[in-house]
């Protein structure tokens, strides 16, 4: 297999990284996962071009991505709607499309969400560090170069004969998550939930919280009424391992819900969010509204299950 | 303040499980911490993606398809009945050579005048003991590491530093830390090593392990500037 150049970056955009499903294993060494925020629409933007579901894809945030296409590729578009255009046409996204040297993508405005995910077939050639293609942006390695995309910047992909047979190939519609500006996200209690006045849960799963423009892939920042703390238990704790969807309330009062780029913290964490719920964690832009409910952990294993069981039907389709 | 009889399991979403081992700093909670990662290691469980080990805690991210909660926890229970025979590698001791004050560390004056001393003797007490890595954390490569003598224990600084030059030392309460990558901080920087204490390329990546032990040692501004160059 021999890396070609298949995509010059024009524009950059906002922020657009490459990740794949995360680098994991390293956490005893101080490395946060990384990886793509909404890892459900990574996994079936690479299955709608045969890639397998964990390669790296493009992540890209809000708008202003500009690629060239500089021989036959195949990709898909998945995730939030940044209005993809091909030679200025809207592009169907959760669509296996085959596109030819020249062509120019673009992603103008945002309509739904905050992230998209190019899959392109063959994967990305760029080197695994620790096992994993995912841009760890403060740590600066993984990805292209340890950094964001730049204008005049190739990717490579492999060259291997096209799978025509997935031209066309739709993810079901009824299957595909509606990204809003206001989400409820399920969430399971603890690990430090009893460090919290019960006047202070009651806050937290019952109001609405905003997101602030203080939100990266590290975590989002939110702005909503102060969350009450037992005044007989310290403000922070000994430093312990934390993952993406914690929610962290530090002595403000005020929460922030961890992504992907964090993997210790000594603040008190009142919640999680589901797994299942994270890709809608992903779709939040600054100004759009969280509600959280907690719900039981089997309720959220029963929700994991029907998740995976959307993308086993999907793979069962695909092939046949 | 105290290491519990047993393992107290906390939920942290749908796939994540934290075992708690106490809730204060020592090191007989710290290896159990590490006996228990050990072992999870050696059984090479289906369904284990992670264990991060940190001072007091093992939080364990799992894929609740491929192994149930009821059966992990069965598992760590298991392991638990015999974690004090779980011999831990002996640890390894790494001289780490230092440039104090100036503008390598910049608070050393500060932490002097808190602590009553000349810098001389903080530089002297700092290189005095042998130090405990208890974890690896908050960035890569980043070891958390103590007891520091009673006579230097400082606060960290009220408004953290926006930047941090990698290779810093510095102290926190009864603790002391490297910073491997330029970073925002609020530990009291009293000097720098040339050392480089994360590479990505390397297996391990990270200079300094969980449970491996440090000494200090000054080293002059001149020696400082070679060694920088040695290394690069």
């Amino acid at each position: 297999m021999k890396p070609i150049a298949s995509l010059e970056v024009l524009q950059p955009g906002v922020l657009t990284t490459l990740q794949d499903l995360g680098r994991y294993g390293f956490s005893q060494f101080g490395v946060p996962p990384s990886g793509a925020v909404d890892q459900f629409s990574l996994r079936v933007g690479n299955l709608l071009v045969n890639n397998k579901e964990e390669e790296a894809c493009l992540e890209i945030t809000l708008m202003g991505l500009k690629l060239k296409v500089l021989r036959e590729v195949v990709i898909a578009i998945t995730g939030g709607d940044l209005s993809p255009t091909l030679n200025g046409e809207a592009l169907d996204m959760w669509k296996t499309h085959l596109l030819i040297e020249g062509d120019i993508l673009e992603f103008k405005t945002v309509r739904r969400g905050c992230r998209a995910y190019l899959a392109i077939f063959g994967g990305f050639d760029v080197p695994k560090i620790m096992g994993s293609k995912s841009t760890y942006l403060s740590g600066k390695f993984g990805g292209y170069e340890g950094r964001p995309l730049r204008c005049g910047d190739i990717l490579y992909t492999f060259d291997l004969p096209i799978p025509l047979n997935r031209l066309g190939l739709r993810f079901p519609e009824e299957d595909i998550p509606s990204f809003n500006k206001e989400v409820i996200l399920n969430v399971i209690l603890g690990p430090q939930d009893d460090h919290f006045t019960e006047k202070g849960i009651k806050t937290f799963s019952s109001s609405p919280y905003r997101v602030t423009p203080q939100s990266d892939r590290m975590g989002l920042r939110l702005e909503g009424p102060q969350i009450e703390r037992r005044s007989d238990v310290e403000e922070s704790i000994i430093s312990e391992g934390m993952m993406p969807g914690s929610i962290q309330v530090p002595g403000d009062g005020k929460p922030i819900l961890i992504l992907t780029e964090l993997v210790t913290g000594g603040y008190t964490k009142i919640a999680t969010v589901i797994s299942t719920d994270l890709p809608k964690v992903a779709q939040l832009k600054p100004g759009d509204w969280i509600w959280f409910h907690p719900v039981s952990i089997e309720r959220a294993h029963q929700l994991l299950r029907q998740q995976e069981e959307k993308i086993k039907n999907f793979i069962k389709r695909a092939i046949n | 303040m105290a290491h519990y009889p047993e393992i107290i399991f906390r939920l942290m979403g749908d796939r994540g499980l934290l075992l708690e081992f106490g809730d204060e700093i020592s090191l007989k909670v710290n290896q159990k911490v590490r006996r228990m990662n050990l072992a999870l290691k050696r059984e090479k469980i289906e369904g284990l993606i992670e264990t991060v080990p940190t001072y007091r805690s093992l939080l364990i991210i799992y894929h609740p398809l491929l192994i149930s909660l009821e059966d992990l926890k069965r598992k760590i229970k298991e392991i638990e009945t015999g974690l004090e025979e779980i011999e831990l590698p002996q640890p390894n001791l790494t001289r780490i050579p230092v440039v104090y004050g100036g503008p390598y560390g910049p608070d050393l004056e500060e932490v002097a005048k808190h602590c009553g001393l000349t810098p001389e003797e903080v530089i002297r007490l700092h290189c005095s003991v042998t130090y405990h890595i208890y974890m690896i954390g908050f960035m890569p490569g980043f070891p958390y590491m103590g007891e520091l003598p009673d006579a230097l224990v400082t606060p960290r600084l009220k408004t953290p530093r926006l930047s941090i030059p990698s290779g810093s030392v510095g102290i926190a309460q009864k603790q002391t830390g490297i910073y491997p990558l330029e970073s925002p901080g609020g530990w009291r920087v009293i000097g720098r090593t040339p050392l480089k204490m994360f590479d990505q390329n390397k297996e391990p990546p990270s200079l300094l392990q969980m449970g491996d032990l440090v000494q200090f040692y000054p080293i002059s501004e001149k020696e400082f500037i070679e060694w920088e160059i040695d290394e690069s």
